[in-house]
């Protein structure tokens, strides 16, 4: 049986490796380089101050490259499900030769346990390494992302760590069930990429967000965590950021303006300029200062010393491995359960 | 002994369809039995039943004492070679023997490897590539050389070509008298049957008509011409009936001699026999299976 | 060695056919004292035939006196028919001669000569078996 299942696999399996020695290979040889620009740039900096500027350049020079390698682990996962899983079950029952396989002395069970088994590790071995590979190479760019491609967002998370393991496990599995329910093999490939989509859009929406309680700041505003200033009609407006000034790599699940009293501003509401703060922030305040002053440094003064602050709900990046691991067990679950309805599922002999 | 198969009021239902319904049968071991009827009567649906693909809707089935598909010994027991013959396409000859000796503990290989190599099969050749009749050598290879008690055979020869037709009864004529294993065949080609089965079941309207020993059907079966008459006495079971104006045919059985001198009897084929049973519909409460024993 | 062969259109069942071409062949000589019938395995694997059949039609012939199945080896013939079955065979004829003559004074023509000693051959086989 293991024979057959590797004779099997083995198709899919040296297609599989082609890709990964590709990738790695990418990966490890475009590493150190990245890893030492990173080192070299962060030491230039700190010297000079600030090192916004030298993130924005850093992580735009090589952002396609940080697109690709994201894409291809949040890839990697569906497709395994999808030719991998599926096909598994649905190529024997259409071309009939489950009357031959499960004929021989073996039950059904047992084929299915060691397909299951063997594939299964094979997956989870590769997914494993391609993604402690990509976090590994990613690490100078997760920690000089601009927001929107924060370590903790969504997509970003989703290709790190060792979750596209527990993705590609849970996908693997579910093609086998939809399989053994679709019985055709395009209809089953549909229905498992559905299926996995909805459950990956979901998870990250509804599920990932209360694995922790978030952590509520008030945070004083400068311009790393504002984004910009408009004139409106009542007043100053503001633009935030989503992001938290002391943690790049934060899941920003809310980012609001408060007033002094505490109170989170609505959406659009503008600050009512008067006084000290009219003269702070109107462009045709005091003159910069010569040399390097920020010139809305007094603004953000007075906005401060008046009690404004972004009230910031988040994940911060230190939970990104309780999260992972979390993430993975409950995945884990889903695979089990899924696992089990594939056994009962096919000793059903319904046709 | 066991009887190689034992139905009790088996029946299979598909959705609101009764593919097989009131089946009871209890067939001998060390026959080659035929089970015969139409497309659509039922005939792949109780080789699926017996072989444990499928689980009954109604009824009981035993197959040599055992329970269908129930474990790993009852499958080495059973070998089933499905319709058109699946075959893996992208094995070769060599590999498929591979497969069978590695998923099953009985394996003959030496038989496995004699067989092929007088049917003329080249071991790297993929499946794929082979002829009907070769790929169906193949499984049938692959189902005796698992040194099984009960073959069972679904239509195998329904899509061969008459010469690939001949040599694959051939070879399954010659395992069966030296291993002496029962065969379990169905097909829609009585002339097939009547060549190589000793015991015969036929299946009409998920329902089965009549079995029993060939020799004994045959003998037992007759046509019966004569001038019109509406009724025979009750010993004479009637099969089928046929008027004109002033002829009646009709296919009896009976196993009471014929006295009346009105009747020319002349015996029937196989085939005769099995249009005769088809072109009656099922009466609507039989629920006995027509039986005949020695 | 005889190789047998089956008409399927003969109407006369398998067993009685491989039976009447082993004593049609022990007639015409073809098969001697001493001489191994095919075994059942060869003719089955020849005639794609149910061996049960070959089985029955060789154990009749072993009733009959003409056979003997020797256990492990075969099954060999242990009388020949061309001798006993020869004198009888000219009396036997003239008398047949002399019916037909009868016959065809009667009026009957070939068919209904054919037709009517097929029937009572048949019956008198019949009433044989039953």
């Amino acid at each position: 049986m293991i024979w057959l299942t590797w004779r099997q696999f083995r198709g899919s399996a040296a297609l599989m490796g082609a890709v990964l020695t590709a990738v790695g290979l990418m990966l490890v040889l475009t590493g150190p380089g990245l890893a030492d620009e990173y080192a070299a740039g962060i030491a230039d900096c700190a010297v000079n101050g600030r090192c916004d500027r030298f993130y924005s350049a850093f992580f735009g020079k090589h952002d396609l490259a940080f697109l690709s390698v994201t894409l291809v682990a949040l890839l990697l996962p569906a497709l395994v499900g999808l030719f991998w899983g599926a096909p598994l079950i649905t190529r024997e029952l259409e071309s009939g030769t489950h009357l031959l396989v499960w004929n021989q002395s073996v039950t059904r069970t047992r084929w299915l346990a060691v397909k299951l088994a063997l594939i299964g590790l094979v997956v989870m071995a590769a997914t494993c390494l391609l993604g402690l590979a990509v976090t590994w190479w990613s690490g100078p760019l997760d920690r000089s992302a601009d927001d929107g491609w924060a370590l903790m967002s969504p997509l970003v998370f989703d290709a790190r760590g060792i979750v596209p393991m527990a993705y590609a496990a849970f996908g693997f599995v579910l093609g086998i069930v939809v399989g053994l329910l679709a019985r055709r093999t395009l209809a089953a490939m549909a229905l498992t990429l559905l299926i996995f989509t909805g459950v990956q859009l979901a998870v990250p929406l509804l599920v990932r967000p209360h694995l922790q309680p978030p952590i509520r700041a008030s945070v004083e505003l400068t311009a790393a965590n504002v984004d910009g200033f408009s004139r409106e009609a009542d007043g100053l407006g503001l633009h935030l950021r989503n992001q938290v000034p002391t943690d790049t790599g934060a899941w920003v699940l809310s980012s609001r303006l408060a007033d002094p009293a505490g109170r989170v501003m609505a959406e659009g509401e503008a600050i009512s300029l008067s006084g000290d703060l009219a003269l702070a922030c109107t462009p045709s305040g005091p003159p910069p200062e010569a040399g390097r002053a920020d010139p809305m440094a007094a603004c953000f003064a007075e906005l401060n010393r008046l009690g404004y602050r972004q009230a910031v709900t988040y994940h911060p990046t230190s939970a990104f491995w309780p999260f992972q691991w979390i993430e993975t067990g409950i995945y884990a679950l889903f695979t089990a359960g899924l696992a089990w309805l594939s056994f009962w599922l096919i000793r059903r002999r319904a046709s | 002994m066991n009887p190689v198969l034992a139905a009790q009021d088996l029946g299979k239902r598909y959705g609101r369809r009764w593919a097989l319904r009131h089946c009871g049968l209890e067939i001998p071991a060390g026959h080659v039995v035929g089970l015969v009827g139409p497309n659509g009567a039922g005939k792949t649906t109780l080789l699926k039943l017996a072989g444990g693909q499928l689980a009954p809707t109604a009824g009981t089935i035993s197959v040599l004492g055992g329970t269908p598909g129930a474990g790993p010994g009852q499958l080495a027991r059973v070998g089933f070679v499905a319709q058109d013959t699946p075959v893996y396409a992208g094995l070769t000859v060599a590999e498929h023997l591979r497969l069978g000796a590695g998923l099953n503990p009985a394996w003959d290989a030496g038989l496995a490897h004699d067989r092929t190599a007088r049917l003329g099969l080249d071991p790297k050749q993929r499946a794929g590539r082979l002829s009907g009749g070769q790929r169906a050598q193949l499984a049938l290879t692959l189902g005796l050389a698992k040194r099984p008690d009960l073959l069972i055979l679904d239509e195998p020869v329904a899509a061969l070509d008459p010469l690939a037709r001949r040599e694959f009864l051939q070879g399954l004529m010659e395992a069966v008298a030296e291993h002496e294993l029962s065969v379990l065949l169905s097909s829609h080609l009585v002339s097939d049957l009547e060549r190589t089965c000793d015991y015969l079941v036929v299946l009409i309207d998920s329902r089965v008509r009549v079995a029993g020993e060939t020799d004994r059907l045959l003998a037992c079966h007759h046509r019966l011409t004569g001038p019109r008459r509406d009724h025979l006495p009750p010993e004479h079971h009637v099969v089928s009936a046929q008027h004109t104006e002033r002829q009646s045919t009709f296919v009896i059985r009976t196993e009471a001699p014929i006295h009346d001198p009105a009747w020319t009897v002349t015996p029937l084929t196989l085939e005769d026999l099995v249009l005769a049973y088809m072109a009656e519909p099922v009466p609507a409460r039989e629920r006995v299976t027509l039986e005949v024993r020695r | 060695m005889i190789r047998f062969h089956l008409d399927g259109r003969s109407g006369v069942s398998p067993y009685l056919q491989l039976k009447q071409q082993v004593r049609h062949a022990l007639r015409l000589g073809l098969l001697r004292e001493g001489d191994q019938l095919p075994t059942v395995k060869d003719v089955v694997a020849q005639l794609a035939i149910n061996p049960n059949t070959v089985l029955k039609a060789y154990r009749e012939l072993e009733h009959d006196g003409l056979v003997a199945a020797r256990p492990g080896l075969g099954t060999f013939v242990t009388r020949t028919l061309t001798g006993t079955a020869f004198a009888a065979q000219a009396p036997l004829r003239r008398e047949l001669q002399r019916w037909m003559t009868k016959a065809r004074q009667a009026g009957l023509d070939d068919e209904s000569i054919e037709a009517l000693f097929m029937t009572t051959f048949r019956a008198d086989a019949q009433e044989d078996i039953a």
